[in-house]
């Protein structure tokens, strides 16, 4: 029977390894398990009262009006994370190649396209508050000035725009992101292979179809494991340009937003109630587990070794 | 060693010993633009009052309910607190987190008005726990001179409101400057501007269970109020928030404001120049009573588990007098809930004239204390009229059939 005996360099890695593993069971393991446990239980105010086992995840998923306000919330989300797999990792890929190819301006355009991704959420939300603003606008007044003035909209009060008009804003500030990965692993490619696919094509398609994007899937585990994460997740932009309350009725409503809602209370419902609150984090947190743990062994299977 | 030893003990044993001389009050609050008043209200009060103490706390806001919830759930809660009304004041109360009061141990209760005490009630003991301390109102604020240059009055009926809208239009003013990008602000549009058209008889009605929102009253209500607000907010008001059309009204772009008293206070901060009225919005004949939608903001409680509980009520009791309503109103010029108290402030005084003509504000008083709450249903419903994606007939009966959930009334 081997002997552990406290050795120097084994009193040395367990002094520098405990502190760090206290400190994550504190602040990450120990939040998450009593969310779980929270759910379990009936709550008044902040006040624990009686276990009711299931009953709360039945109520968020099963019972009005809490289920047409989930099922709205998640299907938002779900808009928002094709509208952003297209409109951020698309054009983040499109981006990558335009500056890996060293168009004229590349320099330039690195730095422009990285930019707005430094830039403070809360910046980019009241910025583009002001672009979509009805009367004074930035996007309203271009359109009335190019004679489009039937096109002016109150982008964030209409349910048919309000959404995509923060998709849009997040698009804008987050594009870097994915760009930045994609750029990093396309120059990871190695030359002699970019060599041979010139002596038989010209083709930038098939050039992008056949090597380019193979030999970046690990990029693109990332950002569209993040991307996904990310958008279940999303909460700061909607909060500042539609409100708690996902407004205009619900059309810019997150699972986020829902979720603070339902245990914190808000302006205008006096209820606060931890354990639906508890409820819907965990269910929140189990499907983005669920999803994201199969998204990416189904991405890395495709990951190609050189 | 032994002196610091000794010195030590001292020390300790005039800390234990120290409440025994003199109660030191812990009061806290949401108010944190207002802590150099309450600084002042306290000195007073400490003079008046030798050997009690009290320590002024603030904290934000819109973590105030949550941060107070969170520490008298731990036992470490304040003795004296701000607590808000209605369902808000509920969500501490009934977890039996606060003294009740009663004109026995406050006797100034008894002169409050019964609206007041209600909104600092519990619904199912009717029992009071918190000092009311003051009232808002839904109303019209106009910019005086804007409607001097234009040679308007004061609207007397539902009509004189429209065609006072429609000659400021002509003049390139923008009637309104609300807009309804922001939810809770299409609740203060629809009880602001509606509150005569739905009228006291519904008001009433509603209340003893009688009529429910389906009722003609109410959503003829909500079509006059979507009429005016698609031919005179300004344009694209459904995208519009709020503080854009707080701006608006200060810098004189706009007319009016269909808003909170609150405001009066806010527009002379961001613009100190501009003068100001205000007036209820009309009902359809000048016969109709013009009604203000009321409301009372919080209470000043006591922390049933307190270990100075004399102190605090004794404390209270100064909150509820007449001397430190009438420093409330001259110096946070806000409308004290306190009988008898007169306003330095022409606008205030004004406010509460009009304050004697009123229906509580709907959704807050009373249908704020289950879910979905009145409040969320009006807001979205109405932001979904303002774009013409519903009818005031459908939001009768998607109300009634929302607060059915919860609202024994309704249940059918």
């Amino acid at each position: 029977m081997p002997q552990f005996r406290m050795t120097g360099r084994g009193l040395w890695i367990t002094a520098l390894i405990v502190p760090p593993l206290c400190f994550v069971a504190l602040f990450i393991v120990y939040p998450i398990i009593s969310a779980f446990a929270y759910a379990f239980f009936d709550w008044q105010g902040l006040k624990r009262l009686d276990f009711v086992g299931l009953e709360n995840f039945h109520t968020v998923l099963f019972v009005e009006p809490y289920r047409s306000w989930t099922l709205n919330a998640f299907k938002n989300n779900i808009i928002v994370f094709f509208a952003l797999m297209v409109l951020q990792n698309g054009l983040g890929f499109i981006l990558a190649y335009a500056l890996w190819r060293e168009l004229p301006g590349a320099r330039f355009h690195r730095i422009a396209v990285f930019l707005p991704v430094v830039l403070s959420t809360i910046i980019v939300a009241y910025l583009f508050k002001l672009f979509y603003h009805p009367l004074f606008g930035l996007v309203n007044i271009s359109l009335k000035s190019i004679g489009l003035s039937e096109w002016a909209q109150p982008w964030l009060g209409q349910s048919g725009t309000a959404l995509w008009s923060i998709i849009a804003a997040q698009a804008w500030h987050m594009v870097g992101f994915p760009t930045l990965v994609f750029l990093a692993g396309m120059q990871r490619i190695p030359s002699e292979i970019l060599d041979a696919v010139r002596m038989e094509t010209e083709s930038e398609w098939v050039k992008i179809t056949k090597i380019v994007w193979p030999l970046v899937a690990p990029s693109a585990t990332i950002v569209f494991t993040l991307l996904f994460v990310g958008a279940f997740n999303w909460f700061e932009l909607p909060y500042i340009m539609g409100g708690l309350d996902g407004s205009p009725f619900g059309s810019t409503d997150v699972l986020g937003l829902y979720f603070y809602r339902t245990a914190f209370g808000n302006v205008s419902s006096g209820q606060q109630d931890f354990g639906l609150g508890s409820a819907l984090a965990v269910l929140i947190f189990i499907f983005i587990a669920a999803i994201a743990a199969v998204i990416t062994t189904r991405l890395r299977a495709r990951e190609i070794q050189l | 060693m032994k002196t610091i030893v000794r010195a030590g003990t001292l020390l300790s044993a005039l800390l234990i010993a120290a409440p025994a001389f003199a109660q030191d009050l812990t009061f806290w609050s949401w108010r944190q633009e207002d802590r150099a008043a309450y600084e002042q209200f306290i000195d007073t009060f400490e003079a008046a009052n030798p050997g009690i103490t009290v320590k002024f706390e603030t904290f934000e806001a819109t973590n105030y309910n949550t941060i107070l919830s969170t520490a008298l759930a731990g036992g470490t809660g304040p003795d004296v607190m701000m607590v808000r009304a209605y369902g808000g004041l509920e969500n501490v109360a009934v977890a039996g987190y606060l003294e009740e009061l009663t004109t026995e141990s406050v006797p100034a209760l008894a002169n409050f008005a019964e609206p007041a005490l209600a909104a600092e009630s519990v619904r199912a003991d009717g029992k009071i726990y918190a000092v009311p301390f003051a009232s808002q109102t839904q109303l019209v604020i106009y910019n005086s001179k804007i409607f001097a240059d234009n040679g308007i009055e004061e609207p007397q009926t539902w009509d004189d409101l429209m065609a006072a809208s429609q000659k400021l239009k002509d003049a390139g003013i923008i009637p309104f400057a609300n807009g309804t990008a922001t939810a809770w602000q299409n609740e203060t549009v629809t009880f602001g501007l509606g509150s005569s058209l739905m009228g006291k008889a519904f008001y009433d009605e509603l209340m003893a269970g009688t009529a429910d929102f389906t009722d003609a009253r109410f959503t003829s209500a909500l079509a006059s109020v979507n009429e005016l607000a698609q031919d005179y907010f300004p344009d694209g008001f459904i995208g519009l928030d709020y503080p854009s059309a707080q701006q608006l009204f200060s810098s004189g772009m706009a007319a009016m404001f269909v808003g909170g008293s609150y405001e009066l206070a806010t527009f002379k901060t961001q613009n100190r120049d501009i003068e100001m009225g205000v007036f209820a919005a009309p009902g359809k004949t000048a016969e109709d009573a013009k009604l203000v939608g009321l409301y009372f903001d919080g209470g000043y409680a006591v922390n049933a588990a307190s270990p100075n509980k004399e102190a605090a009520i004794t404390f209270v009791n100064y909150l509820a007098s007449p001397e430190f309503g009438q420093a409330f109103a001259n110096t946070l010029n806000n409308i004290s809930t306190i009988p008898g108290v007169t306003f330095d402030n022409p606008l205030l005084a004004e406010v509460n004239d009009l304050n004697k003509s009123s229906i509580p504000y709907l959704m807050l008083a009373h249908f704020r204390y289950g879910e979905p709450s009145g409040s969320v249903l009006i807001q979205g419903e109405m932001q979904k009229l303002f774009s013409g994606e519903t009818t005031p007939e459908a939001i009768g009966e998607a109300l009634t059939t929302g607060l059915a959930a919860w609202y024994e009334p309704f249940k059918k």
